[in-house]
């Protein structure tokens, strides 16, 4: 199944644990999952029904950019982070 | 690691495309652009850090002979207080119109207030000088530290701190806050040895290109605006354009032109917009041009931090703890690049505990844009330092340590993820096989300096197409400006495909009515991710030429193969085209080939890069030579090298500028008193010796040729080179940038 | 506004006639009133080079000087380098040691160059990086473009 790893600042949502193994086959179904067991975290998340725009997605380490359908692995590893986009060297 | 794969056109040194146009004076740049009846513009800009704006009377400006137009915040439509999705990245809207014309407060010395069309850039100059601006004065805050105390001046009487976590509701200038946390911080500095703790302050610096901004706008009578400039993304301007403007995307044309530098401070967009006003308040195309002072004043510079970093580690020189805040100043409006230097800051180590926290604050001064790598430069000062202090303690060597410590695939960054494969190790290998590191070092007075780099590198969307030409050579059509040679670097990956020579592909940067989507040219994204398109773009060539062939040799299709730039049939028929020849017969085969592509790749993958620097102090002035520099960078595979080089060369020269002498001086008042070149020091090449840029090759498996993007890393490890560099020579660690003459001395007591 | 002056000089062997204001700068008149944009505003004080032209043989930056000077005088700008066939061989080395990157300092460089070579045809490489030392370049790190004046002088 799947595990997210849970931002450092909401943890308190999670009982401290830093990831929660959760089920689902697309990226919406793994964050209404970890909202299931830890109330309050889908909102941090997620901006309405999309992934809010001031957090990046990781899938096994790797930034991707996805869609709340976008199907998961059964054993990928996410991680939500503050998103960045790119700054400027030359090329 | 054995096979290396044989490429024809990648890891060759072709003369660019466009190096003629360039070299001659021919290529137009934004301020080059000429057009029938055009106005000049200029904006009036705040003489005060912080006021509020009673009231401005602009008709003595109007009544100028040769004046066509005035504008202020009045003229731009009501901005919403919300967040707008720009591509890259959420902005508030509110915040961005404020920023290109100020509607109640000036937040800065040389916040854009109005601006005037003239039929000289002299008129338009002088009118200015003719509008009122009544001001309210209030008092600036200009340190990321004061700007954090509770009884600080607060500059947005709405923002609130706004973490992941729980929000507060007081006004504050600390727009963000952000942690990132690793196993157990506090067992990990109990199991250490040694601990080192310091603190660490950088200047505010400029992306400092040498071409200011630019852009001419027009309005048809038919509503369709264009807009010519040169920027880093001409879909960024044109999203930016029709959030600020409220107008459709469809009835913008944006018409990127050469661009001058811009190193991340070309995203934003400045006077795009009031030239957008001004052409359509006079009906007349208008072009606006900034000097040198509204460049430092106006534009983006790269913020001033604050830094504590702690770390930890045993006597055999594993860390086994690393601690850091990151207080970084964003500017008039909330977006320092904090969260990237979280991101960065011990991303080149194996460290099993780890604590980060970030904020982001406003301050008084212009609002922060992107410069190279933002934010990893300022991490790494204080990261890179204390890993030498650390080695320096242990007695291990700095970069046996670095060895020790450093992160390989599968190990997990700080902030989580774990990586794919990286050549860190391969960097530090480099440098330390290399004949200066290796090279004796201990004159009085010499010292000798390392430090390591990260910078995560973007993907992000990009198009190309490519037509056929009847001879062979191609057409390719792409929308990422090219700032630093990459027309030749996506070029080259095309000709690859192709088995054609690089000077068989006709590259064009067009408008954002002639290719798909494009991010900005930056992120050090534009060889890995448009070089993917072009070479996905040249394989559906690749497909539709196999069909031709099939027509013309009555075979299937599955019977064509294409390899070296020939096309052959299997089974049966033995039949044989170079592209060339068949490039001749399209017409008799249905007509034109056309390849396209679209991108959005994920898998950019990371690059480091380690730096070996000699420093000569004089004792005397305070002043710092540099005599001998060495940057190792992993580049995944150099598909150009030369560029690549330059890349890595340009990058360490701005590093060492940002170590030794830029920083935007202020008085007390929050005025800039060095808003020129003359003042504001970049480095010339009479202060700087060759600086020898060695690529090292770890391919990303991410890309099809291995492509790492080259163009951020390099600016990284610079300062905390230089300044390991200092304490080798003198034996004083500085701990705050620039380590300027006066720091120097002040630092050796003698002043 | 004061009244405009007529001005005749040489730029690039051929003769050129212009009104201009007597607060215009030759960098001003060149990019605005004859459409000569080779020469390039970075700084317009005279601190970056990359508007450099050659005025009666010096190297001066275009922007300190007046466009009313340059009356009965010759230049030679960046647009009046190259043979109609032929790059000069500056103009090769900076593409042969891909001394450019964006490009906006390199007319400049160029005239520079030319300049320094026209006065010493065998400098050392301290001798060019104190020539060039007028003209900034933010891309480079300036590397590339020290070897290619030092290769163009090989080729001269
Ligand atoms: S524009 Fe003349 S020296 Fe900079
Ligand atoms: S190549 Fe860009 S400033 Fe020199």
């Amino acid at each position: 199944m799947p595990v997210i790893a849970i931002p450092a600042l909401i943890r308190n949502l999670t009982d401290g644990e830093d990831s929660v193994t959760v089920e689902g086959a697309t990226i919406r179904e793994v964050i209404n999952s970890l909202e299931d067991q830890y109330p309050g975290t889908k909102a941090k998340l997620c901006d309405g029904d999309r992934i809010h725009p001031s957090i990046g997605v990781y899938i096994n380490g790797v930034l991707t950019r996805v869609a709340m359908h976008d199907p998961v692995d059964t054993d990928a590893e996410l991680h939500f982070l503050p998103a960045i986009s790119g700054g400027g060297g030359s090329s | 690691m054995s096979e290396k794969k044989e490429y024809k056109v990648i890891g060759t040194r072709p003369i660019r495309h466009d190096g003629v146009d360039k070299v001659t004076g021919r290529a137009i740049y934004g301020a080059d652009f000429q057009i029938t009846g055009l106005l000049h513009g200029r904006v009036l800009r705040s003489p005060h850090a912080h006021a509020r704006i009673v009231s401005i009377d602009t008709s003595h400006a109007e009544a100028y002979p040769g004046v066509k137009g005035v504008v202020t915040a009045q003229d731009l439509p009501a901005a919403e207080d919300k967040m707008a999705d720009l591509g890259e990245g959420a902005v508030n809207l509110k915040y961005l119109c404020d920023n290109i014309l100020a509607s109640d407060k000036v937040l800065y010395k040389g916040h854009a207030i109005a601006a005037v069309a003239a039929t000289s850039p002299h008129i338009a100059e002088e009118a200015c000088e003719l509008i009122d601006v009544e001001y309210e004065l209030l008092p600036p805050v200009l340190e990321v530290r004061e700007a954090m105390e509770p009884d600080a001046p607060i500059l947005h009487e709405n923002l609130t701190t706004s973490s992941l976590g729980d929000e507060d509701d007081k006004p504050t200038n600390i727009a963000s806050h952000l942690q990132h946390k690793k196993g157990d911080i506090e067992k990990g500095f109990d199991e250490a040895d040694v601990v080192i703790e310091r603190g660490f302050v950088t200047g505010t610096v400029h992306q400092g290109y040498i071409e200011p901004h630019n852009a001419t706008a027009h309005y048809n009578q038919d509503g369709q605006l264009t807009v010519w400039c040169s920027t880093q993304g001409a879909f960024t301007v044109r999203e930016q354009l029709a959030e600020i403007l409220q107008y459709p995307v469809s009835k913008i044309k944006v018409v990127p032109l050469e661009i001058g530098g811009g190193f991340g401070g070309k995203i934003n967009v400045y006077i795009k917009p009031v030239a957008a006003l001004l052409a359509k308040k006079t009906g007349k195309p208008v072009k606006v041009l900034m000097n040198r002072a509204d460049v430092f004043e106006g534009t983006g510079p790269t913020p001033a931090s604050y830094i504590t970093i702690k770390m930890g580690a045993k006597k055999d020189g594993k860390i086994t703890a690393a601690q850091t805040s990151l207080a970084f100043e964003a500017g008039a409006y909330p977006g320092s690049p904090v969260g990237a230097g979280a991101m960065c800051v011990f991303a080149p180590y194996n460290i099993e505990n780890v604590l980060i926290d970030g904020y982001d604050v406003v301050v008084n001064k212009p609002k922060s844009a992107p410069y190279r790598a933002p934010g990893a430069t300022n991490a790494a000062f204080g990261t890179e330092t204390v890993v030498d202090e650390l080695a320096e303690e242990l007695n291990i060597d700095p970069l046996e340590l670095r060895l020790m410590n450093g992160a390989k695939e599968g190990d997990r960054r700080p902030d989580g993820p774990v990586y794919p494969r990286i050549g860190f190790i391969e960097t530090l290998e480099a440098a330390k096989e290399h004949p200066h590191y290796t090279s004796a070092n201990g004159k009085k007075y010499h010292g000798r300096g390392i430090a390591s780099g990260f910078w995560f590198n973007i993907g992000l969307e990009s198009s190309v197409t490519i037509n056929v030409n009847p001879d062979g050579t191609i057409n390719l059509v792409e929308g990422s400006t090219d700032i630093g040679g990459t027309r030749a670097s996506i070029a080259m990956q095309a000709a690859e495909v192709l088995g054609i020579p690089a000077e068989s592909v006709n590259p064009t940067v067009v408008d954002t009515n002639s290719i798909g989507y494009t991010a900005v040219t930056g992120g050090s994204r534009t060889t890995y991710a448009t070089g993917y398109a072009a070479y996905e773009a040249a394989q559906d060539v690749v497909k539709q030429m196999k069909a031709r062939a099939a027509k013309l040799w009555e075979v299937d299709e599955d019977n064509v193969q294409f390899a070296d730039g020939e096309f052959s049939s299997i089974n049966g028929k033995e039949e044989q085209m170079s592209f060339r020849d068949l490039s001749g017969k399209l017409s008799q085969t249905g007509g034109p080939v056309v390849g396209r592509a679209t991108m959005d790749p994920a898998g950019a993958g990371g690059a480091f890069a380690t730096h070996v620097v000699d420093v000569e102090v004089d004792v005397e002035t305070g002043k710092v030579e540099i005599l001998r520099y060495t940057a190792t960078q992993d580049a995944g595979k150099a598909i150009h090298p030369s560029y690549v080089e330059g890349q890595i060369q340009g990058g360490v020269v701005q590093g060492i500028g940002w170590a030794l002498n830029e920083e935007y001086i202020y008085n007390a008042e929050g005025e800039m008193t060095n808003a020129s070149f003359l003042d504001y020091r970049m480095p010339t090449c009479l202060d700087l010796p060759m600086i020898d840029a060695v690529i090292v090759e770890v391919p990303n498996p991410g890309h099809p040729y291995g492509v790492r993007g080259v163009g951020e890393v390099p600016i990284v490890p610079p300062p905390a080179a230089i300044a390991n560099a200092i304490y080798d020579a003198i034996g004083i660690r500085m701990t705050e940038l620039p380590m300027s003459p006066d720091r120097l001395l002040k630092a050796m007591g003698k002043i | 506004m004061a009244r405009k002056s007529h001005v005749q000089t040489t730029i690039n062997d051929e003769t050129v006639e212009f009104l201009c204001e007597p607060r215009q700068s030759l960098l001003e008149v060149l990019r605005d009133e004859l459409h000569l944009t080779g020469a390039k505003e970075g700084c317009n004080n005279g601190n970056c080079g990359a508007c450099s032209v050659i005025l009666d043989g010096r190297l001066v930056n275009s922007c300190l000087v007046l466009g009313v000077e340059t009356d009965g005088k010759s230049m030679e700008t960046i647009e009046g380098l190259a043979d109609p066939d032929k790059l000069h061989p500056i103009q090769d080395a900076f593409l042969e040691n891909a001394a450019l990157q964006c490009g906006i300092c390199t007319p400049g460089f160029i005239m520079s160059a030319k300049a320094l070579l026209d006065n010493n045809p065998n400098p050392t490489e301290h001798e060019v990086r104190y020539w060039l030392a007028g003209n900034l370049c933010r891309c480079t790190g300036y590397d590339k473009i020290v070897r290619a004046v030092l290769d163009a002088a090989e080729a001269t």
